[in-house]
């Protein structure tokens, strides 16, 4: 049962994540709609288990809860045979604004980070995405996708390779 | 410290998670070994490209209006299901409820009778359920009819009809069984745009009113008709105008 000032507690607590929920759920699906439902979900499950929980850190539990709602979703898409092609015809190049000649260039190294980020297999881009866009420290990481704290190190650095591979030398890009 | 340690330690080096001897110590390497400073660089230069390009997903501006709306129909939800009350509460409350019916048919503004109000209650429920994990959401995902159908066969003691309205931009995506008014019904669920349609389907009773009717909760629409024996509610948040547009070409 849920009485209002929980609900209210709850949303006051947990609603300030919510681009932190979609964020994960964005880049774990790659699928904008299906981020938007699967954050919902993961809210309603959120509330339904709040009153029972000692609450420490609100966004790992939350992102916690995301995560597996992803997850679950991931497998069912597998499932279906649904998710093994990435495509590129929705995700790949745009074509190019006009503009001045710095901003393609920027706009072009945007996509290729942003494809590069997308294409890592999902256990690498979740780290990456915890850790780089979220800023979550290696013990957060480790709680929200439930491994250990070496694995949090070598998975980062086994996706931070791949993506220097894949980038090539971007020394310069940083801005 | 020699490379090979120090190519362990880079990226905890690098985020900051080092105790501060081994910190040190790493530092002291790099400054002495070029290669290993090179590395440092470009894994900088990696980071630095993931946290600049503007790739972090904000949520839609109406996606905390419509986790709000969901909690509150949910808790709502809730309440209803776990409340308990004696049969004479229950006659003094059904007396309430005509007195409020005959009030509202005075004014002329009732829609629906306190049955109703009560199925729209559960249909609600039933709907905010299927939305609150995906699992819940179908037990068979499909757009083809030919799959959704048979899949009902042996499981209802009826078949409903189903069809696909992808042409017309209501994609089937699946069915499930669900409990309603203390029977087994089908539901179907439909696509449009961002927004899910349940479909309920089951043979009418004497209890189903049989005149088409539409009720609004909790920011859902919800619309009923019958046709060929079989009562059908459409429910979802979409607007009323297209909802009722799906409801047509369920009929047609």
């Amino acid at each position: 049962m849920q009485r209002d000032e929980d609900r209210e507690r709850f949303e006051q607590s947990l609603l300030p994540h919510l681009d932190a929920a979609y964020n994960l759920a964005r880049w774990l699906t790659r699928d904008d709609h299906d981020a938007e439902d699967l954050v919902q979900a993961a809210y309603l499950r959120a509330l339904k288990f709040f009153g029972g929980y000692h609450m420490g850190d609100n966004r790992a539990w939350l992102l916690t809860i995301v995560r597996n709602a992803c997850y679950t979703w991931l497998a069912r898409q597998r499932a279906r045979g649904t998710t093994t092609a990435f495509d590129e015809d929705v995700h790949g190049v745009e074509s190019d604004a006009v503009g001045p000649e710095k901003r393609l260039l920027r706009e072009e190294q945007t996509r290729s980070v942003r494809r590069a980020v997308e294409e890592l297999p999902v256990e690498l881009r979740e780290v990456v995405v915890l850790r780089e866009m979220e800023g979550l420290s290696y013990k957060e990481i480790a709680a929200v996708a439930e491994i250990p704290l070496g694995t949090v190190m070598s998975r980062l650095a086994r996706a931070r390779e791949r993506l220097r591979q894949r980038l090539g030398d971007c020394a310069d890009w940083e801005s | 410290m020699n490379c090979r340690e120090t190519q362990a330690l880079i990226h905890g080096y690098a985020d900051g998670e080092l105790d501060l001897v081994t910190s040190l110590e790493v530092e002291r390497h790099l400054q002495e070994c070029p290669e290993c400073a090179q590395a440092l660089a470009s894994l900088q230069a990696v980071r630095a490209a993931v946290k600049n390009c503007g790739l972090y997903a904000q949520a839609p501006p109406d996606l905390a209006k419509r986790v709000r709306s969901a909690m509150r129909a949910a808790s709502r939800g809730d309440r209803t299901r776990s409340v308990r009350i004696g049969p004479w509460l229950a006659v003094a409350a059904s007396l309430a409820l005509l007195a409020a019916a005959v009030w509202g048919l005075a004014r002329g503004l009732l829609t629906a009778r306190s049955d109703d109000a009560v199925l729209a209650r559960e249909l609600v429920a039933s709907h905010v359920r299927s939305q609150m994990l995906p699992s819940h959401r179908f037990d068979v995902a499909s757009s083809d009819p030919h799959t959704v159908k048979p899949w009902f066969e042996g499981k209802l003691d009826f078949a409903p009809p189903v069809k696909d309205l992808a042409d017309q931009g209501f994609p089937l995506i699946g069915g499930r069984l669900d409990y309603l008014q203390n029977r087994p019904v089908a539901a179907l669920v439909y696509q449009r745009r961002k927004h899910s349609i349940n479909l309920f389907i089951w043979p009418s009773t004497p209890d189903d009113g049989a005149a088409p009717a539409k009720v609004t909760r909790q920011g859902f629409h919800m619309i009923r008709w019958t046709s060929a024996g079989m009562t059908f509610w459409a429910v979802s948040d979409l607007n009323e105008r297209e909802l009722r547009e799906f409801t047509r070409l369920v009929q047609n």
